[in-house]
């Protein structure tokens, strides 16, 4: 079980990763203003758990 | 990356380093422990259990030795820490008691990790601040359950053990739904099974959990009792509603798994209690979640709620503030300990320096709460 619950943490915080380059991605990629700001502002909350800050 | 672009991505930045740089701060909040001097001894506890030794639930347990040999009574603080109250009655123990006649463990953070985060969603303050004689002192809000940087995934659903009971999923992190633990447990598991080592290695004759609950919750103002505390619990509930407060007594239910109540009790030879005192700052019809209602316990949204026939215990403009709160739990706890001792006097148990209820309410609980710049190093703690 508790072994489950480390590899099932391990591919979140990787799964966490892959969506804050996804996002990056599509930030670099994008041409609209409105967009830009919404990949941010949805970046912050991923990066927070990424760096286990919250 | 056109200027526009670079704007928005340093905006970004600032945004995630400053909350980032906030939450980091709570979570490392140090939190300072005048030593009574009836602190005669400071363990962790990762000395009763190597698989919590190191962890963030390596918590500290302070130790009073009396000069008489008796009984040991261990008190438990910050099983929920978004009950303050309770972790701060043993803080003024910790600071304060000191026993005459038989032994006292406190804990003051049983689920340290607890203390590290506040409800996601709740917008609950992340520490508040206490007026003490000589300044203040600061301690983290905390949550009911252990931080999710800590232990993750929840299950979809929490299976007690070893009773195989079904709980609410999110109760996997509770301290107060995971007793007695197990060894290769989950991190809150393993936490409690290190203090069913502790209490069985110590040999604990009486165990209290203290806590706080919601005017809207019926386990309020009361004292949960397992079976065989059930005979000093009532004493304990006439004597206090006769002379400081009005506390009621409650049977542990014998098919709910998980409470300290309950399998502190069937799984070692302790006496188990559980303390309730009114926090209307759990309330959900609470108004704003903020400081000031944490510490005063006023709330016009909760009085109302009083109106309407929806509580289980009295409010009104003076609200619950926390010198109450807390006064209640230490005036219980002695009174606890007198009855103790005459229902057991092979087994006695005299503690004092411990303010009364009347006390608490007249001098503010920060008078029992000491300076560290004034105190000797080696008296000083971080919790």
């Amino acid at each position: 079980m508790t072994f489950l619950q480390s590899v099932v943490s391990v591919l979140y915080y990787l799964l966490v990763a892959y969506v804050v380059v996804l996002l990056v991605w599509n930030f670099r990629r994008s041409r609209k203003w409105d967009e830009e700001v919404l990949y941010i502002i949805v970046l912050i909350p991923f990066l927070l758990r990424l760096f286990r800050l919250k | 990356m056109t200027g526009r672009k670079f704007v928005f991505a340093a905006c970004g930045l600032l945004l995630f380093a400053s909350s980032g740089w906030s939450f980091y701060q709570s979570r490392n909040l140090e939190e300072q422990v005048v030593l009574s001097p009836g602190v005669t001894e400071v363990k962790r506890l990762g000395d009763y259990f190597d698989g919590i030794r190191g962890t963030v639930n390596d918590c500290y347990v302070y130790i009073m030795e009396g000069e008489e040999p008796g009984g040991t009574v261990f008190v438990m603080g910050g099983t929920h820490p978004e009950e303050p109250a309770a972790r701060l009655a043993a803080w003024l123990l910790a600071e304060n008691a000191e026993m005459d006649v038989g032994r006292m463990i406190v804990v003051l953070s049983s689920n340290r990790s607890a203390s590290t985060a506040t409800r996601i969603g709740g917008a609950y303050p992340p520490d508040f601040t206490i007026a003490t004689d000589w300044g203040e002192r600061t301690f983290r809000l905390g949550d009911r359950w252990a931080n999710p940087l800590d232990q993750w995934p929840d299950p979809e659903v929490y299976i007690h053990y070893p009773s195989r009971q079904y709980l609410a999923y999110v109760d996997i992190r509770n301290l107060n739904r995971t007793w007695p633990g197990r060894p290769d447990g989950s991190l809150t598991e393993r936490t409690t099974h290190a203090f069913m080592e502790l209490i069985r290695q110590e040999e604990v004759d009486l165990f209290i959990d203290l806590h706080e609950a919601e005017l809207q919750y019926p386990v309020i103002s009361t004292i949960v009792a397992h079976d065989t505390g059930e005979e000093l619990a009532a004493f304990t509930s006439m004597m206090l509603s006769d002379m400081e407060f009005n506390i009621g007594m409650e049977y542990s239910p014998p098919t709910l798994h998980g409470l300290s109540h309950r399998e502190v009790g069937d799984h070692s030879d302790a006496v188990s209690l559980l303390f309730e005192a009114p926090e209307p700052f759990l309330d959900a019809t609470r108004g704003k979640t903020t400081r000031e209602q944490l510490l005063t316990g006023k709330d016009e949204f909760v009085v109302k709620a009083g109106e309407a026939g929806l509580l289980y215990e009295e409010i009104d403009e003076s609200g619950w503030p926390m010198d109450k709160r807390v006064g209640r739990h230490t005036s219980t706890v002695l009174m606890t300990l007198e009855l103790w001792t005459e229902l057991n006097p092979d087994r006695p148990m005299r503690a004092r320096g411990i303010p009364l209820y009347g006390e608490v309410l007249e001098m503010g609980l920060g008078h029992w709460l000491h300076d560290p710049a004034a105190a000797p190093p080696d008296r000083v703690v971080i919790e």
